[in-house]
């Protein structure tokens, strides 16, 4: 192997390693908050990618029909919490809430669909579709098993993502796509070549990570955040809604999966279950970080992605093989190095 | 009566399955295959607490294992087996040892990437026949016959099923069963009756991972023929989904949950795709709800239904006499309890500082102190929960400190917990034989054969014995959940008693305790001191020791404040100025 190979793998690795990084940031966080195990955080990965390829068809893409139905299913749920709880006057506002912006998002995109907008309006418009599918999710699956244990929850996110598997299958059939690159360019530093897509997927990941940190650190919703992530029962306590909490990190990963969608888009083709396999290796990530360490889980990622270009490179078969096994041995270190603590229903 | 008419109907539903036409067969000999690995599954996730992804790719382990060696070296189905059984142990072990430790969501995390890992193996691997699979895999032979008629694999596979059924029902009633039982409310607990927490869980795992083995072993004999699709991810998940359905909570579950999602999916297969004009595997949309609406509003899943119906389990009968051995008590008055400069420092912040006491055989002491005291750490030093920082305890003339919360339970110390740790759906009298884990010593397989029921039964009196003694002997047979949180600590002293103790350690025993619940408290403690047994109390609720305990030592600031009579305690100024503010 020269060392010309050795650049292109490194450099695939680093790639994909920035999009799992992505991923395996939103899979804490939303597991640090809701304990939920987003098992579904794949499935925003395939609807961003095939979202955008019907946009780009000029058809109306089937996650729209996904966002209006989801938000009747929601607002069905909503009025019966609130009539059941006496809340009844509240019933108006909660359900202007629930229904008004997937409505204008659907008629938005009637509207844009045919004037044939620049990519990177598309890649916005995506972008808006797909997020508000996390809160609605997290709304109609999660929110009522609030106090289930993780256990509970786990199960539940593997219902969900058999659901929206299936509906993808049924919205975008089984065909897979490729969506166009940001950017066309090759630049070359000296032998080596390095595609405009690739500085794409570098920056956008770096400029999100960058983001969240500042949110987090930085703003009172990311502190309260934090705190809910950090003692569910504390933050209650002094008034931060799990709710909420809940609400915005599901569409934080909704809208991080869809992102990462139409950042590889590109670069592989994707069908409507090959998120599943893209967001379990986010899971690697996430696990080498103990699913509570942002940075532990940001190398994680980058070893996978490393792992997985230079597998594919010697032994193309065991590529998954060799990716989800690695999750033993990152099981037994960590086993090993953490201290053994008790989990209690 | 009905249960046993139930059973009966079951049965004979069963047996003449076989007269109807090969595709009802068929269908029935996958509802057994399946329904054997959701049991496992049961016993694992509704039982235990914990989960796993992987049980299609332990049934897949079994299934490859007999083709390769039947086929490549021609050897007999039941050498394969056992080498399947043996390698299935083997990866289980593994991967419970390496996740158990750790938080209950990296099993299945686990199980998850194992499962898809040889899933690909399965697929890529050209020994084993990439995605086509191998094919021509021998019959099984029994007695010189072939066993290739439909209708005797669907009976063999039943016999196996409901063995396996038989099985899992003697565990769960037994010395293990009710540890494993208990697990869900953390460790702790059993540790405190001298059972090991990770070996319960790691036993669980194993035997659900040894169901998976035999229907897949069984899969490829009645088959023929494997390939890698049956053992993927998504069938893993398809049999967490049979439970969660069935009833999680019950060995039946896993019969009626099988036996649901099967027929549904052979239903929604041939319907949906023509309804859609599409083919795909649609049911997953169907069953991905359902789940989700099953935890929402049901998630005793559809077995938690039958059972309302049926009348309850009659009561087990009760011998007189426990004739279980027993400790010698030591003599009255002699030094049982030795606190020795005992330190704990957490980092900087040291809870308990250089504390010594001594408690003799036949007395009550009382520990008592502020909040923030030390004493509940002082308390779970004794007990072995927190390790010490310097010092040593001694139980007689042996030193305890430094030994696991299971090994002091062996030498002779029974606790009761501060936050009631009852197992809230099992009997009273159940959760009472919980404290006689050490004192019979069956294991899996004496239990699972129903071999252990003579030690069962002197284990059932003596618990009825501690029962009487404590005045709970109506209570026996109501679920610990539905007593009174006074009974209920009253429970787990007569739990604590069922261990033989030496020496009983009571955490706060009167918190959240009304008026006359805490006199019939005092009462019976002070009817157990007669009766020679010594405690120590941990409590904040000075009234109800001061008529009660024979010594107090007073804790302030982790460290000791005082030592002495009640009487002397009472004026002492120091501890009057801790817990006044000075008077």
């Amino acid at each position: 192997m020269d060392s010309q190979t050795i650049l292109i793998l490194a450099q695939d690795g680093l790639t994909n390693g920035a999009i799992y990084v992505l991923l395996s940031v939103a899979l804490i966080l939303v597991f640090g908050v809701t304990r939920v195990v987003l098992i579904p955080q794949g499935e925003f990965v395939s609807y961003g990618a095939l979202t955008l390829a019907s946009m780009q068809l000029g058809a109306m893409p089937g996650t729209v029909w996904l966002l209006l139905i989801m938000a009747g299913i929601a607002a069905i749920m909503e009025t019966y919490r609130l009539l059941s709880s006496g809340a009844g006057r509240e019933l108006p506002r909660v359900l202007a809430m629930t229904l008004v912006p997937p409505v204008a998002i659907a008629a938005l995109v009637k509207i844009c669909i045919p004037m044939h907008l620049a990519l990177g309006w598309q890649v916005l418009l995506a972008i808006l579709i797909v997020t508000p599918l996390g809160p609605l999710v997290y709304r109609v699956a999660f929110r009522p098993l609030a106090d289930a244990s993780v256990l509970v929850l786990l199960i539940a996110a593997v219902a969900t993502h058999f659901v929206l598997v299936g509906l993808g299958l049924l919205f975008f059939g089984a065909e897979g796509v490729r969506t166009p690159p940001f950017s066309d360019a090759q630049l070359t530093f000296g032998t080596l070549t390095v595609s405009g897509q690739s500085l794409w997927v570098y920056a956008t990941s770096f400029v999100f990570i960058s983001f969240l940190a500042w949110f987090f650190s930085r703003t009172l919703y990311g502190k309260a955040l934090r705190a809910v992530a950090f003692n569910r029962n504390g933050a209650r306590l002094v008034g931060i809604s799990p709710h909420l909490a809940g609400t915005v990190t599901f569409a934080f990963a909704a809208a991080i999966g869809c992102l990462s969608g139409v950042l590889i888009g590109p670069i592989t083709t994707l069908y409507y279950d090959s998120g599943f396999l893209i967001g379990l290796k986010g899971f690697v990530g996430a696990i080498v970080g103990g699913m509570a360490s942002y940075p532990l889980a940001a190398a994680g990622a980058f070893m996978v992605g490393f792992l997985e270009s230079f597998s594919s490179f010697w032994l193309s078969g065991y590529k998954d093989v060799i990716v989800f096994t690695i999750i033993i041995p990152i099981l037994l270190w960590r086993s090993l190095s953490s201290i053994h603590y008790e989990e209690e229903e | 009566m009905i249960r046993r008419i139930g059973l009966a109907l079951f049965l004979a539903l069963l047996a003449i399955l076989p007269l109807c036409s090969s595709f009802y067969i068929t269908l029935g000999s996958y509802i057994g295959l399946y329904s054997m690995v959701a049991l496992g599954l049961v016993l694992l996730t509704g039982v235990a607490g914990l989960t796993s992804f992987g049980q299609a790719a332990f049934m897949g382990v079994a299934a490859y294992t007999t083709a390769i060696l039947t086929i490549q070296f021609g050897w007999s189905p039941w050498l394969t087996l056992l080498i399947a059984l043996v390698l299935t142990m083997a990866i289980a072990s593994i991967l419970g040892a390496i996740t158990l430790r750790m938080g209950g969501h990296y099993l299945p995390l686990a199980t998850i990437a194992w499962g898809i890992s040889l899933y690909f193996l399965f697929g890529t691997v050209p020994a084993l026949g990439g995605s086509t699979g191998i094919s021509d895999i021998g019959a099984l032979q029994l007695f010189g016959m072939e066993l290739r008629d439909e209708r005797v694999f669907y009976y063999l596979i039943w016999g196996v099923c409901l063995s396996a059924l038989w099985v899992t029902i003697n565990l769960l009633d037994s010395r293990e069963g009710r540890a494993i039982r208990a697990l869900k409310g953390g460790t702790s607990m059993v540790e405190a009756f001298g059972a090991s927490g990770h070996r319960l869980k790691n036993i669980v795992f194993v035997y659900s991972a040894v169901l998976a083995c035999l229907a897949g072993w069984l899969y490829a004999h009645m088959q023929r023929f494997v390939n890698p699709s049956p053992f993927g991810l998504n069938q893993g998940i398809e049999f967490l989904f049979m439970i969660t359905i069935g009833g999680p909570f019950s060995v039946w579950g896993a019969i009626a949950g099988a036996t649901v999602i099967t027929l549904l999916k052979t239903v929604l297969q041939g319907i949906l795709p023509k309804l859609i004009h599409q083919t795909g595997n649609f049911e997953i949309i169907v069953f991905g709800v359902m789940i989700v609406a099953v935890l929402q509003w049901m998630r005793g899943g559809i077995w938690s239904l039958v059972e309302r119906l049926l009348p309850p389990k009659p009561n087990q009968p009760i011998n007189d006499s426990s004739d279980l051995s027993m400790r010698d008590q030591p003599l009255r008055g002699t030094v049982l309890l030795r606190v020795d400069g005992v330190t704990k420092a957490y980092g900087g912040l040291v809870a308990v500082k250089k504390m010594s006491f001594e408690l003799s055989a036949g007395e009550i002491v009382g520990l008592i102190g502020p909040n923030g005291a030390g004493k509940s750490t002082m308390f779970n030093l004794i007990s072995g929960e927190v390790p010490r920082t310097a010092g040593s305890i001694y139980l007689g003339s042996e030193n305890i400190s430094g030994l696991r919360p299971s090994q002091i339970a062996r030498r002779g110390l029974s606790r009761t917990f501060q936050h009631v740790r009852l197992i809230p759906g099992m009997t009273t009298i159940e959760n009472v034989m919980i404290g006689a884990y050490l004192r019979t010593h069956d294991g899996i397989f004496t239990a699972g054969l129903r071999l252990n029921q003579t030690r069962e039964a002197r284990v059932r009196a003596e618990a009825a014995k501690q029962l009487r003694r404590v005045g709970l002997e109506d209570s026996m047979f109501l679920p610990a959940g539905s007593l009174s949180l006074g009974k209920q600590r009253i429970v787990e002293i007569a739990r604590a008693l069922c261990g033989d103790p030496l020496l009983l350690l009571l955490d706060e025993p009167a918190a959240g305790l009304r008026h006359l619940e805490k006199k019939e408290l005092a009462n019976l403690l002070a009817e157990l001191r007669g009766q020679g047994l010594s405690v120590l109390i941990v409590e904040h609720d000075m009234d109800f020791l001061m008529n009660l305990v024979d010594r107090i030592v007073v804790m302030e600031f982790g460290e000791k404040l005082a030592e002495g009579l009640p009487r002397e305690i009472r004026s002492n100024p120091a501890v009057l100025e801790a817990y006044l503010g000075g008077v």
